[in-house]
């Protein structure tokens, strides 16, 4: 068995061409520098405060909690970052490392559009070139992003290979990244890729649990007994377990995109229908046929839909520390609409798939246990797509 | 001597590269045939997956149309058993790790050593992840190709060091696909590459004409040509093999020059 860096257990590693090798040394070697510089986290926290409006408000759902009459429900407010979701936690930091690196140009791949748009956000904030790659399908999904994106300097090329989704953007991104590196950095959306990535943005996304322990031994004096959070790559998954992952009496839940169900093949649940492969530069679990051959996947959210997981959730499901939990498009829907009507809060569809988990387990629980809900992103950006699976156009 | 080296034992190597199932496998095997025949050193045959990150348009579009004519696997390991009879010249698989690891790394390398495959390219194991396939691959006596890459700087030595079969030198930045000028100081990654091993190296990526082939060959040991053939294939469909035939002959002349 392989033993190379960047494991999580057996998942994990680099498997990407050899033109990209001194590249994702070369960034290694500068994060492993900066993690530790005391003056790149100033400025990292400066931006997280100042610019991105951190720290976010863990909100006690009151109104939710009397509804569903079991635990108590508090929500991780992501969705009031700048930019709308958690994705700029992870861009400022990689942009800010990029610039440290004397990198000038910022390239990146996008589903729902929203780690587009905050890569866009931060290369307009620090003066950097920005190429953005989307899936055709998402960019006619998410019309709204592409405008945003552009708005902000960047050039925004629709991918028409495969599926015309995510995982392509993500192809399409990393053959960018080969024919030109020198002044190039490859700012991954996601807990996935090759090394050093998944732990990049981890570490930038782990900011979010910080927050959440943080903000709950304030308001609780004690840890939640559950947090949940969407999964697609998973990024404000990890974000929102990573520093729960030592405390074995926080259950920790991943709420999977099954699209129209895990017993069909329109379906993004990767955990649940998918099986290990090597794909992006990692080992994981991916959705593919019985010869390798990667599924064309399907979510109403074009920011789950993704064949693969990143390897350290991979890993948390094979030791059992997190469950993975595979929710609906009907599901999710629901929950997109239920959040809007009791709590006056939009969430992002993707966000919406932790929410309908909630919506089947907090009545189990009993009222003094303490639930979070990751908020990742807000839902504008997905009204007219609701709209329409409601059977209504909307003319924005 | 090894098949692959025999490949280079009589001057420069012309090295064809086809996606298998491109449109067909019957079409595969009659190009394989033309190859053999217009003088083919050594030939690359392409197992199509369904995201070639490592390629350009054309040979994405190479394995789009191989998977929608149902090939799989299974189905070119067949085409190689029934080739094997006529044509002994020496054959490397290219594919993607997940290929190989989806069908069983044990089961895929059986598989090649019975069928007479005698080495296998995966762009998306560098020399940090070799040892995923590496030990299966060495008692099947197929050898694992290492690549090497204008990006390269201060790992030539140790790959061409631990290299088998031969060294697949990438011309230039990017991904597959034919260029007007192959810009990479190439000799300079030669010369250290030939420091370390006196296995073969050729050149690969972006050569379409007998001109280039026959400047990248006299750097090296011999020609890679994967694009320029497949566009020939995606022209004429199932009547590609006489223009295959056609190409590689005018391609082996160019390195043999």
């Amino acid at each position: 068995m392989t033993n190379t860096k960047g494991r999580f257990g057996i998942y994990g590693g680099q498997y990407i061409p050899e033109t990209l090798m001194n590249a994702v040394i070369e960034l290694e070697a500068a994060y492993e520098y900066y993690k530790n510089d005391p003056e790149f986290q100033t400025e990292l926290s400066t931006l997280f405060n100042e610019y991105a409006g951190r720290p976010s408000r863990l909100y006690y759902a009151e109104k939710m909690t009397k509804d569903l009459n079991g635990a108590k429900i508090y929500l991780k407010r992501e969705d009031l970052n700048h930019t709308g979701a958690h994705k700029i936690n992870n861009v400022l930091g990689q942009a800010l490392l990029a610039k440290k690196m004397g990198k000038t140009r910022l390239i990146a791949e996008t589903g729902a559009g929203q780690h587009g748009v905050a890569t866009a956000t931060a290369a307009a904030l620090m003066g950097m070139q920005c190429v953005v790659f989307m899936g055709e399908e998402d960019t006619k999904r998410q019309a709204l992003n592409v405008y945003r994106m552009r708005l902000l300097g960047a050039e925004v090329i629709p991918v028409k290979t495969g599926t015309a989704t995510l995982k392509d953007a993500v192809s399409e991104a990393m053959r960018e990244w080969t024919s030109r590196i020198d002044d190039t950095h490859y700012c991954l959306g996601s807990v996935m890729g090759p090394h050093p990535f998944p732990t990049i943005v981890r570490d930038f996304q782990a900011v979010i649990s910080r927050e959440i322990k943080e903000q709950m031994l304030q308001k609780e004096g004690r840890l939640p007994d559950v947090v949940l959070a969407c999964v697609g790559g998973g990024s404000n998954a990890i974000g929102s377990f990573y520093h729960f992952i030592d405390d074995a009496q926080v259950r920790l839940i991943g709420c999977e995109a099954a699209g129209r169900g895990v017993d069909t093949f329109e379906t993004a649940a990767t955990v649940n229908t998918g099986r290990v492969g090597i794909f992006h530069g990692m080992k994981s679990y991916f959705c593919q046929d019985d010869f390798g051959q990667i599924a064309p996947v399907y979510s109403i959210s074009a920011g789950l839909d993704y064949p693969g997981i990143g390897p350290e959730h991979a890993w948390l499901n094979d030791i059992g520390r997190a469950e993975y939990v595979p929710v609906t498009d009907e599901e999710a829907v629901c929950a997109f609409e239920y959040l809007a009507k009791t709590e006056g809060i939009i969430p992002a569809i993707e966000s919406a798939h932790a929410v309908a988990h909630a919506l089947k387990i907090a009545p189990e629980l009993s009222k003094d246990q303490l639930m979070v809900i990751t908020i990742s992103g807000r839902g504008d950006k997905d009204c007219a797509a609701i709209a329409r699976y409601r059977g209504e156009d909307l003319h924005e | 001597m090894n098949k692959i080296a025999s490949a280079f034992a009589n001057g420069k190597a012309f090295i064809p590269f086809i996606t298998c199932g491109d449109p067909d496998l019957e079409t595969t095997k009659a190009c394989i045939r033309e190859m053999v025949r217009n003088g083919a050193d050594l030939i690359e045959l392409g197992i199509p997956f369904s995201d070639p990150t490592a390629e350009g348009p054309v040979i994405q579009g190479a394995n789009i149309r191989a998977l929608a004519s149902g090939t799989t696997t299974s189905k070119i390991f067949e085409m190689v058993t029934e080739l094997r009879r006529e044509i002994s010249t020496p054959m490397v698989f290219m594919t993607y790790a997940n290929v190989v690891f989806a069908y069983g790394a044990e089961r895929f390398l059986t598989a090649c050593e019975q069928v007479g495959i005698d080495g296998l390219i995966l762009p998306d194991l560098p020399y940090e992840e070799k040892d995923e396939f590496l030990p299966v691959c060495r008692e099947h006596h197929v050898a694992l190709i290492s690549l090497i890459a204008p990006t390269s700087a201060g790992r030539i030595a140790t790959i061409a060091r631990e290299a088998e079969g031969f060294i697949y030198l990438v011309s230039s930045l990017g991904v597959t696909g034919t260029r007007s000028e192959i810009t990479t100081d190439l000799s300079s990654i030669m010369k250290v590459i030939r420091e370390n091993t006196s296995i073969p190296c050729a050149i690969g990526f972006g050569i379409s004409t007998p001109e280039q082939a026959a400047k990248m060959a006299g750097l090296s040991d011999g020609a890679i040509v994967g694009s320029a053939i497949i566009k020939i294939l995606a022209q004429y469909g199932s009547e590609s093999p006489k223009y295959v035939g056609e190409f590689v002959k005018k391609m082996k002349m160019g390195v043999r020059c």
